[in-house]
């Protein structure tokens, strides 16, 4: 009965984003499209924040190696979305998992410090290693794919339903993975490592799997952002960026896929809706993060749950290592 | 309850939001002007400046052109491109302006040009000064009302190695393509005059702390040419002369490294510095005195290039409205009038467009001097109506490469 | 020769600086794991409200003091209202402090404006001291100064009085500390002041050759956390021998490799995790 009434819930708004270009202009169907990209990339860090409970400051990390791989092939080698896609892919999981083995040596607030130095590394390459990546001009004249289609996806309406298709496999992908076996155990691995441990699990195995599948997802984001925008730079990565989608996973609330999703729909929405009216967003923004931290830790969907009678969620404590 | 409370409160003004910029303004009355600027973050200042050159304009002649009401529509671009693209898609299929003007930055120029052409809307560049994007990747519907990076460079070589007598020069710039295109305009005609460029720096944008170029830096040159802009122009002088080099090794440099947006925070460090720019505020013409007059009035500060190209750049439009009866719908003939637009008294001088979208216009060579305790850029030298190649042909110009890091080549580094 | 003397005298001199800014952000992030995004605001904020004195009085060291303190003032007021309450939610305050970075962003641009400044340098601290053919800046030694002074109060401090036991207490152990009947939070809520006032200070000094602008509180940060990853969180020697090695890194690399500036930074800071993922003299 519970199950019937969220998956209506679902349901519905799955039919809004289909037919929403329908009854929206170009422009705010763009604000969709962006909206829609960054929710990728907030699903992706939700696996290994919400679920597995690990706080990471350097996710945007694998958005850029996603982007500039896109970059950086279509400009000099005009390769197709297929191989772009490919290495983009590809290209986060390799440096997800070196960064793995790095990062997972620590936890709690440590590995948020280690995670945001190796954001900063891939930052400094992106930003310094001008042959490959022209630094801080970034990279201008991304042609959007040619799929072969008798529509267009130089126009707003069909790239709409590009990206609308990749944020849904993200989502189903992620989806079924949450609620495998395996995504149980990330659940019991949060909620305490040591007893998995002693029932047999191997940890760190699992951890390391969470983060690089993040990572994969997060550079799959990265992909369709350079797409959609045409143009990559180090902006693009930058910690201010890691940062904001940990907001946007804790505002939707963690652990639950679908918050962190709409969770970046109401950021990307209030950041242009606002600076419209009032060059002052930027403290309006600020003011909304901490409300939301203070009064609703389990973010928007995780304070709506109740409503459902879904499952509680606790708010998941990251713990320093003894 | 407060949880829930405020989720709904965040979920209704999310909807709001929505539906808010859903809503499509389809007046034809008034011609809207739809400005693109960075209002907060590093460069929130030149932002200012470009708003209020063109605000003091659009006051001058009554928020009316050629009989219709003047609309301005500012979006912050935060300096980031991203931003831009999507401020560039509200401000055309939202708001529906007629005419776009902005930007700051080059590499927020080349992202905006192609949907500029996309959309077949006019937009004008007061500021941005990327060389390509009137030279070997020109956009259709980009109207240059500004200046190209390497413009000011080209006579200014030459005339530093004739007159000032500099015969071997070291460069430090900042590491993006303003900065190699101003030095590789500068190298280009130094060299070609007789001298030698024997050492090329590059920091990074944002560097802070520039004692380890400065450290590099060759004592066995004539001269430096330093490139700065913005918060960097602010602290360079001050290390240079820290370092002990400004007694050593005279300090030349870029239009942006002493301009009037930096010279009201700098101190004495920065006197005797010399630098070439389409304007200076101490030029002293009738036109130039009563603008820098009245800008000061209104703004309680001296007007910086930022500030006179988008007060130009509003005449232009006025100029272009009027000539196409007020028709500025019409695209393709408002976009043929902004070209054919000739302004001979502009604060900064005459200046009209060659054929490929550029100002031709005065480079002045100024010099940085104290006057009743202010810093100002005095006018030293003014060469008149020079074009961005300069005295080269297009074809000729046009077969070398856009000047970066590596173009042209330093031979005697 | 001339060139290594002097870059190393500009890299302990960045260094010094580094120690300033980051010092307060390791005793933060020892006591409380907090990761202090609000640390770059504190230092840009101090500036301007230096800057304002300055252009008030006239007077630099009482700049300094005026806004230090009222910094610390206002990082009190952070830790009451707001991280107290999250006290133990590790990722809670962290964000919360990320929105706060913003709001003191946005403040700091209407209060301000958008113009960058240098902080005015009283006269005695301009110039060289000339040695041959190399030029020290006094300015740049003044700095070291500062660092070695304020290194060696906190030192004095942490050490010697008891006050100091308290403070390492609480690092070390906050259950015993409480335990022994030590007041915690008080203390927790006195470091917090004590990061935010030192970083004040490092915004007024490095105010006067770097200057102050919007976006100065995001750039620095990343050093700041440079300096305490490397350092070794929670250790003071750590920030302290942390600083001087980024320092030196960030100019000799910069001189070498300038292709990689912000690699050479950042990549020796990753390599030093992998092996000690608690930084150098970190405390687990």
């Amino acid at each position: 009965m519970l199950r019937r009434r969220r998956q209506l819930g679902l349901g519905i708004i799955l039919l809004l984003l289909v037919i929403s270009p329908l009854f929206l202009s170009a422009y705010p169907l763009t604000l969709l499209t962006q909206a829609l990209i960054y929710a990728i990339l907030a699903m992706s860090l939700d696996l290994l924040l919400g679920y597995t409970g690990l706080a990471s400051l350097g996710h945007a990390a694998y958005l850029g190696v996603g982007a500039y791989s896109v970059g950086v092939l279509t400009t000099h080698y005009g390769a197709n979305f297929w191989v772009t896609l490919a290495v983009g892919v590809l290209l986060a999981m390799v440096v997800a998992a070196v960064f793995g083995l790095v990062a997972l040596r620590a936890t709690g607030v440590y590995f948020l410090m280690i995670t945001l130095a190796l954001g900063m590394v891939v930052w400094g390459l992106a930003h310094r290693w001008v042959s490959m990546t022209q630094g801080d001009n970034g990279i201008p004249g991304i042609p959007r794919p040619d799929l072969g289609l008798p529509w267009s996806l130089a126009r707003a309406m069909p790239f709409y339903y590009f990206a609308l298709a990749g944020f849904l496999l993200a989502f189903w992908i992620l989806r079924v993975i949450v609620r495998s076996p395996f995504g149980q155990s990330l659940v019991g691995i949060r909620e305490s490592e040591s007893r998995m441990r002693t029932l047999g699990y191997h940890v760190w195995l699992h951890k390391y799997l969470g983060f690089v599948i993040a990572g994969v997802v997060g550079g799959f984001s990265g992909v369709l952002w350079a797409y959609y925008n045409g143009f990559v730079s180090p902006g693009d990565l930058e910690l201010a960026t890691s940062g904001e989608v940990v907001l946007m996973v804790a505002l939707g609330g963690r652990g639950t896929l679908v918050g962190p999703a709409v969770g970046a729909g109401v950021i990307v929405l209030l950041k242009n809706f606002v600076s419209v009216y009032t060059e002052r967003w930027l403290l309006i923004l600020g003011v909304v993060y901490v409300l939301t931290i203070i009064y609703a830790p389990e973010g928007i969907v995780g304070a709506i749950r109740p409503l459902t009678k879904g499952i509680k969620l606790t708010s998941p404590r990251v713990k320093a290592s003894p | 309850m407060g949880k829930e409370l405020l989720a709904i409160v965040v979920g209704v003004l999310t909807l709001v939001a929505a539906v808010g910029v859903n809503i499509a303004s389809a007046q034809k009355g008034p011609i809207k002007i739809g400005v693109l600027a960075p209002m907060t973050g590093g460069a929130a200042a030149v932002g200012k400046d470009m708003v209020n050159g063109l605000a003091m304009y659009l006051d001058e002649i009554g928020q009316q052109m050629a009989g219709r009401k003047v609309e301005v529509i500012v979006e912050d671009t935060q300096g980031k491109p991203d931003v831009a693209l999507t401020k560039l898609r509200k401000l055309v299929e939202s708001d529906n302006v007629q005419v776009l003007v902005g930007e700051t930055f080059a590499h927020i120029g080349y992202a905006l040009a192609p949907r500029v052409d996309e959309y077949k809307i006019p937009m004008l560049y007061p500021v941005i000064a990327a060389d390509d994007l009137t030279q070997r990747k020109p956009a259709k519907w980009v109207v240059r009302t500004g200046w190209t990076s390497s413009q000011p460079s080209h006579p200014f070589g030459e005339w530093v190695y004739t007159t000032l007598g500099y015969k071997r020069i070291v460069s430090i710039a900042i590491d993006y393509a303003f900065g190699w295109e101003v030095v590789g305009g500068f190298q280009q005609s130094f060299e070609e005059a007789g001298g030698q460029i024997i050492q090329k720096l590059w920091p990074p944008l944002g560097t802070t702390d520039f004692a380890p170029y400065l450290a590099q830096i060759r004592r066995d040159a004539d001269a430096v040419f330093a490139l700065m802009v913005a918060a960097s122009s602010l602290r360079f002088p001050k290390q240079y002369q820290d370092a002990g080099l400004k007694t050593r090794l005279p300090l030349i440099g870029g239009g942006t490294t002493f301009d009037e947006f930096v010279l009201p925070a700098l101190g004495d460090e920065a006197i005797g510095g010399i630098s070439p720019l389409i304007y200076s505020a101490a030029l002293d013409t009738p036109v130039n005195v009563h603008f820098v007059k009245t800008y000061r009035a209104k703004f309680g500060k001296v007007p910086s290039y930022f500030s006179e190209t988008c007060y130009t750049t509003g005449r232009w439009i006025n100029e272009a409205a009027q000539a196409v009866g007020g028709n500025v719908e019409d695209r393709e003939s408002f976009l043929a009038a902004l070209r054919k637009v000739e302004i001979p008294d502009a604060p900064r001088g005459p200046i009209k467009l060659d054929s490929y979208g550029n100002p031709i216009q005065n480079i002045y060579v100024r010099k940085v001097e104290k006057k009743d305790g202010e810093l100002w850029n005095t006018v030293i030298q003014t060469f008149p109506a020079v074009s961005q190649f300069w005295k080269y042909s297009p074809e000729e110009f046009l077969k070398q490469p856009v000047y970066s890091r590596d173009f042209p080549p330093c031979k005697h580094c | 020769m001339e060139f290594w003397i002097v870059q190393t005298f500009n890299g302990i001199s960045y260094g010094a600086l580094l120690f300033l800014l980051a010092g307060g952000l390791s005793l933060i992030f020892g006591m409380m794991r907090i990761v202090n995004m609000t640390h770059g605001s504190h230092y840009l904020l101090g500036g301007y409200i230096g800057l304002t004195v300055i252009w008030q009085t006239g007077h630099f060291l009482f700049a300094i003091l005026v806004g230090a303190l009222i910094i610390a003032i206002v990082g009190i007021g952070e830790w009451s209202t707001v991280l107290k309450r999250l006290g133990g939610q590790e990722l809670g305050q962290v964000l919360t402090t990320m929105g706060l970075a913003l709001i003191f962003q946005d403040l700091g641009l209407v209060i301000w404006g958008g113009d960058p400044y240098t902080i005015p340098t009283p006269a005695v601290l301009s110039g060289s001291y000339q040695l041959g053919t190399l030029f020290f800046p006094v300015y740049r030694i003044f700095i070291v100064a500062v660092a070695i002074g304020v290194a060696g109060i906190l030192w004095f401090v942490l050490e010697k009085t008891r006050a100091g036991a308290m403070i390492r207490a609480t690092v070390d152990d906050a259950e015993m500390a409480r335990g022994v009947g030590i007041n915690v939070p008080l203390i927790s809520m006195g470091v917090f002041a004590l990061g935010a006032f030192l970083a004040a200070v490092a915004g007024v000094v490095a105010g006067g050759f770097v200057g102050v602008y919007p976006g100065a509180d995001f750039e620095i940060l990343p050093y700041a956390f440079v300096v305490v990853i490397v350092g070794g969180m929670g250790s003071l020697k750590g920030a302290m021998v942390g600083s001087f090695m980024v320092g030196l890194l960030d100019d000799f690399g910069k001189a070498f490799f300038p292709e990689l500036s912000y690699f050479t930074l950042f990549a020796p800071m990753a390599a030093i995790l992998a092996v000690r993922p608690t930084g150098l003299f970190g405390r687990t």
